[in-house]
Order: C-alpha cells, then sequence, then structure tokens
C-alpha cells in the first residue's frame, strides 16, 4: 500500500497571494461604531452608555439609518423563503426536529408536508427565539435519496434565485442556504407524480460516483479557501480539476493551484 | 530552592524580565475547520487550544434550557504532557471542574447569553504545555475561539497573572515562580470599560499590596489586550480579502 508522508511547512498567509486590501470598515468587540445616536442599532451591536459599540468581529454595514455588523462566521439564521437541507434528528407527536447547523434546531410540522420523510424543506417562519419553521410546499422537495452531503459555513452560500442546479458534468447540486450542500447523480426521468415518494435504491454507476466525489473535493477545497458557493464558482472548480486524480484534490498545494485557476476564470468572466 | 532570587537587585526576573513585562504571545484563529470557532494561543512556554461549540440546541436533558437567555459550558483539561511529569488526569477531577466553573463564570459575564435563548454554547479547553498562567491562557484561548464562532460579546476578556515579590508586583507569572510559593493573583478584565469579569487569589496577602497587585494584573490584561486585538484584525482582514468585496 503506497503511503504518502509531508513534512511540516510555513504556510504564507491566502490574502498575500491575492495582493488587495479589504476595503469595508472591520472591527471587533468594544470597538466603538459611532457616537452619533441617531443610528438604528442591527445584528452584531449593542448600545453601551452613549455609543453604539460592536459585540463581534466583522464588516460594518450601513443601510441608511441602520448599522450592523456582519460576523465573518455565524451559524445559519433563517430568513423567510429560503432553502435548506437538514437532517432529522427527533421525531415527535406532531411535528419533527431538524439539524440545519443553525443556533436551534428547526420544526417540521406534520401537517406542512406532503410525505413523510421531508428533508428537503422551505423556512415558512420564524420564531421569536431563531427557531425556524420549515414546510415542504410542493413535491420539488422532500427526502432526498442517494447522494452526498457537504457540509460547510452558511456564509459562503451566495444568494441566488434558484438553488437546484444541475451542472453539465452529469450530476446535481442543491445549494442549501444554512450551508449543507447535496450533491446527487441526476435524475434520468423527472417523475412528477410520486416525486421522491419511493426511495431510489438502485445503485448509481462508477462514472457518476467519480463525478459526485470529485465535485465533493471541489466543494471541500472552495470552502477551505473561502470562496463563495454558486453554480458557476463549482463548475468552473470541477473543471479546473479535471487533469488531476480525484484524491489528490485534496492536498494543499493541489487545492490552492485550483482554486487560483477558479478565480482567474471568475474574474475574466465578470471583467 | 531557598538560593533562587525570584527578583535580582537590578530588577531582573529568573527569566530575564523586568516586573511588569509580560511573556511573548503568539495566537492563532480558526485552526480548526469542523467547530464553530477555535483558536490556539502560547503565552511563553504556555500553551492553549480552545474550541467552541454554539450556539445549538441544549442536547442531554431539555429542562436545563433557561427560557431567557443562553447555558454557557465550560469543560477544562489539562495534557498527560503538559507538566513536567507525565501525570494523568481524570475529566472529572476537582481542579478541572473548578477552572470550569471559573470559565464559566467569566465568560457568562462577556458573552451577551440574552441574544440566544434556549441555548447552549460549549466551550472546551485544552492546556498542552503548562508554564505558569494557565487560566489566563485558557480565558485568552477562550476568548478568540468565540470570536471565530461569530458569538456576540461585550468585549474582549482578557486575563493575566500577577505576583509580589519584595514589595514589587510581578506580572505573567511562569511555573518557578509560581511554585516558589507567594500569593499569586488572577485577573479576567473587560479592557474598553475596565470591569473585573473574574478576579482570583487563594493565598496571603496583606491589604495595602493589593491595590499594587491589582493595578499590575490590569495594567497587564491591557497589555496582552493589545496583542489580542492585533491578531483579529488581522484574521478579520485575510477573511474580508479572501470573500471578496
Amino acid at each position: 500500500m503506497a503511503l504518502e508522508m509531508r513534512l511540516p511547512v510555513a504556510r504564507k498567509p491566502l490574502s498575500e497571494s491575492l495582493g488587495r486590501e479589504s476595503k469595508k470598515h472591520l472591527v471587533v468587540p468594544g470597538d466603538t461604531i459611532t457616537t452619533d445616536t441617531g443610528f438604528m442599532r442591527g445584528h452584531g451591536t449593542y448600545m453601551g452608555e452613549e455609543k453604539l459599540i460592536a459585540s463581534v468581529a466583522g464588516s460594518v454595514e450601513r443601510v441608511n439609518k441602520l448599522i450592523c455588523v456582519k460576523a465573518l462566521k455565524t451559524r445559519y439564521n433563517g430568513e423567510v423563503g429560503d432553502i435548506v437541507v437538514g437532517r432529522i434528528t427527533e421525531v415527535q407527536q406532531k411535528r419533527w426536529k431538524v439539524e440545519t447547523n443553525s443556533r436551534l434546531d428547526s420544526v417540521l410540522l406534520l401537517s406542512s408536508m406532503n410525505l413523510p420523510g421531508g428533508e428537503l424543506a422551505e423556512v415558512q417562519a420564524v420564531f421569536s427565539d431563531g427557531a425556524v419553521s420549515l414546510h415542504t410546499r410542493s413535491l420539488k422537495y422532500g427526502k432526498l435519496g442517494q447522494g452526498v452531503l457537504v457540509q460547510v459555513s452558511p456564509s459562503l452560500v451566495k444568494r441566488q434565485k434558484t438553488h437546484f442546479h444541475d451542472l453539465p458534468c452529469g450530476a446535481s447540486v442543491i445549494l442549501g442556504n444554512n450551508g449543507f450542500i447535496w450533491v446527487y447523480p441526476t435524475p434520468e426521468h423527472k417523475e412528477d407524480d410520486a416525486g421522491g415518494f419511493i426511495a431510489n435504491l438502485e445503485p448509481v454507476s462508477l462514472t457518476d460516483r467519480e463525478v459526485i466525489s470529485r465535485l465533493r473535493n471541489c466543494i471541500v477545497s472552495l470552502a477551505t479557501q473561502r470562496m463563495m458557493l454558486y453554480d458557476t464558482s463549482i463548475l468552473y472548480c470541477y473543471e479546473a480539476s479535471l487533469p488531476h486524480q480525484i484524491k489528490d484534490i485534496l492536498k494543499p498545494e493541489i487545492m490552492e493551484e485550483i482554486v487560483m485557476e477558479t478565480r482567474q476564470r471568475l474574474l475574466e468572466q465578470e471583467g | 530552592m531557598a538560593g533562587l532570587e525570584l527578583l535580582s537587585d537590578q530588577g531582573y526576573r529568573v527569566d530575564g524580565r523586568r516586573a511588569g513585562e509580560l511573556r511573548k504571545i503568539q495566537a492563532r484563529m480558526g485552526v480548526f475547520a469542523q467547530a464553530d470557532g477555535s483558536a490556539y494561543i502560547e503565552q511563553g512556554n504556555t500553551k492553549a487550544l480552545a474550541v467552541v461549540y454554539g450556539p445549538h440546541e441544549i442536547r442531554g436533558s431539555r429542562a436545563r434550557a433557561l427560557p431567557d437567555r443562553a447555558l454557557v459550558n465550560c469543560q477544562y483539561s489539562s495534557a498527560t504532557f503538559s507538566t513536567g511529569e507525565r501525570k494523568r488526569r481524570p475529566h472529572g477531577d476537582r481542579k478541572s471542574c473548578e477552572m470550569g466553573l471559573q470559565l464559566r463564570q467569566t465568560f457568562e459575564a462577556a458573552i451577551l447569553t440574552q441574544l440566544h435563548p434556549r441555548s447552549q454554547i460549549d466551550i472546551y479547553v485544552q492546556v498542552l504545555q503548562a508554564d505558569g498562567g494557565t487560566y489566563a491562557a485558557c480565558v485568552n484561548a477562550a476568548t478568540l475561539a468565540v470570536l471565530d464562532a461569530g458569538i456576540p460579546m461585550r468585549d474582549f476578556v482578557c486575563a493575566c497573572s500577577a505576583g509580589f515579590v519584595d514589595g514589587t508586583a510581578l506580572a505573567d507569572l511562569s511555573h518557578v515562580e509560581e511554585a516558589a510559593g507567594g500569593p499569586q493573583l488572577a485577573l479576567a478584565l473587560l479592557p474598553a470599560s475596565g470591569q473585573i469579569a473574574l478576579l482570583e487569589m487563594d493565598a496571603r496577602l496583606h491589604e495595602d499590596h493589593l491595590e499594587q497587585v491589582l493595578e499590575a494584573a490590569a495594567r497587564a490584561s491591557r497589555d496582552v489586550h493589545t496583542v489580542l486585538d492585533r491578531v483579529v484584525r488581522q484574521h478579520v482582514q485575510e477573511a474580508s480579502v479572501l470573500l471578496g468585496d
């Protein structure tokens, strides 16, 4: 069996290779944001004496009279209309508890489900203490069949119009707003009647499995390098990784190279 | 050791520092990808690692959930190889429990728990190498880890230890100085407002000297704050650049 070992090497900070400076106003807890009392305070701030003080480390965002501090990394905060992917952790009398990487477990009421399995759901309401209530509104949502779950930070998932993407490489991906990403083989024929009611347990072909593994590694490497995740970035990363073997993608040097190339292509496409 | 001079005539300590001088501090945030927040700190030869999970749903008994604020749960553990002699420390022993309780009191004062009712925040600290000032290193590491997790806090919590030898207050005691048996004070401070989160001393000290020692500890804590502040700003700057503007 081949074994690979590597010795410790000093890392240089990732941002140096980008050579940019951040133009935002960055604060740490205890910093005074402003002494002007005309502003309304939002998330990440609190009122102390007569000053507005930051309570998390992040960037200040100012929208008209509202000031809030967006933390770098937080748990998922539910908002109405978000798509989430979760795992059922508990079954109670009339509802199910779903783990969605947020502050409290979300609830899925049996009355708001179409099928007895619903794991892909839409956020219907947010309770006052931050727990979210989910519902599976149409047959498009529901129990997920075979596939791979990747957990990343919620702040890395870009908010877009649609979160279901069928990638041309042969697999599909669902980007949950809570940072849970589901990669699965593209179903051959869309069945509109039962939907995901019948769990599809047929064995997945080797080529499909390779595509899914490669996608999963690409998503993990993008998340490690803290890049925003959306269908274009995942697709470019996949294409950039084709020359390498699937298991090599997770090695630090190759990861950096692939993500650098992805960044380059995205910049070219925009500018 | 009778012949060991903790403070020489010229004002130098055993390791060459001045009375109010801190040891070199190096810290890094975000060392564990799987935890919500993590940090590693080295204060001289004392090394501590802190990991934070949360806020998340209360595990175990639901009865412990507080309806208006979050529950802070701290656990302290010391590695077997952390001291000079290898010593196995079982998890529930008195020192670990007491440290855990002190850390919990410290962080309940600093974290804005009202924002997360019915949830739980777990802070796990492990000391990898103990060379004096373990409580201070744990608090400093835990502060960075809580910041890394994005949990709202009133302010940094910076801690430092202080002692008293020959009429002079010493800041940031090393193991040699602690083992000499003099009075030692541990202070955790919220620097911006100057409020004390925790003050602990279990030795005999004349009350006339208390103010001097407290002043030295407070000044040292503010110096620690300067270092930690720089570390956090650098980390936030780097992450902000990577995410793109």
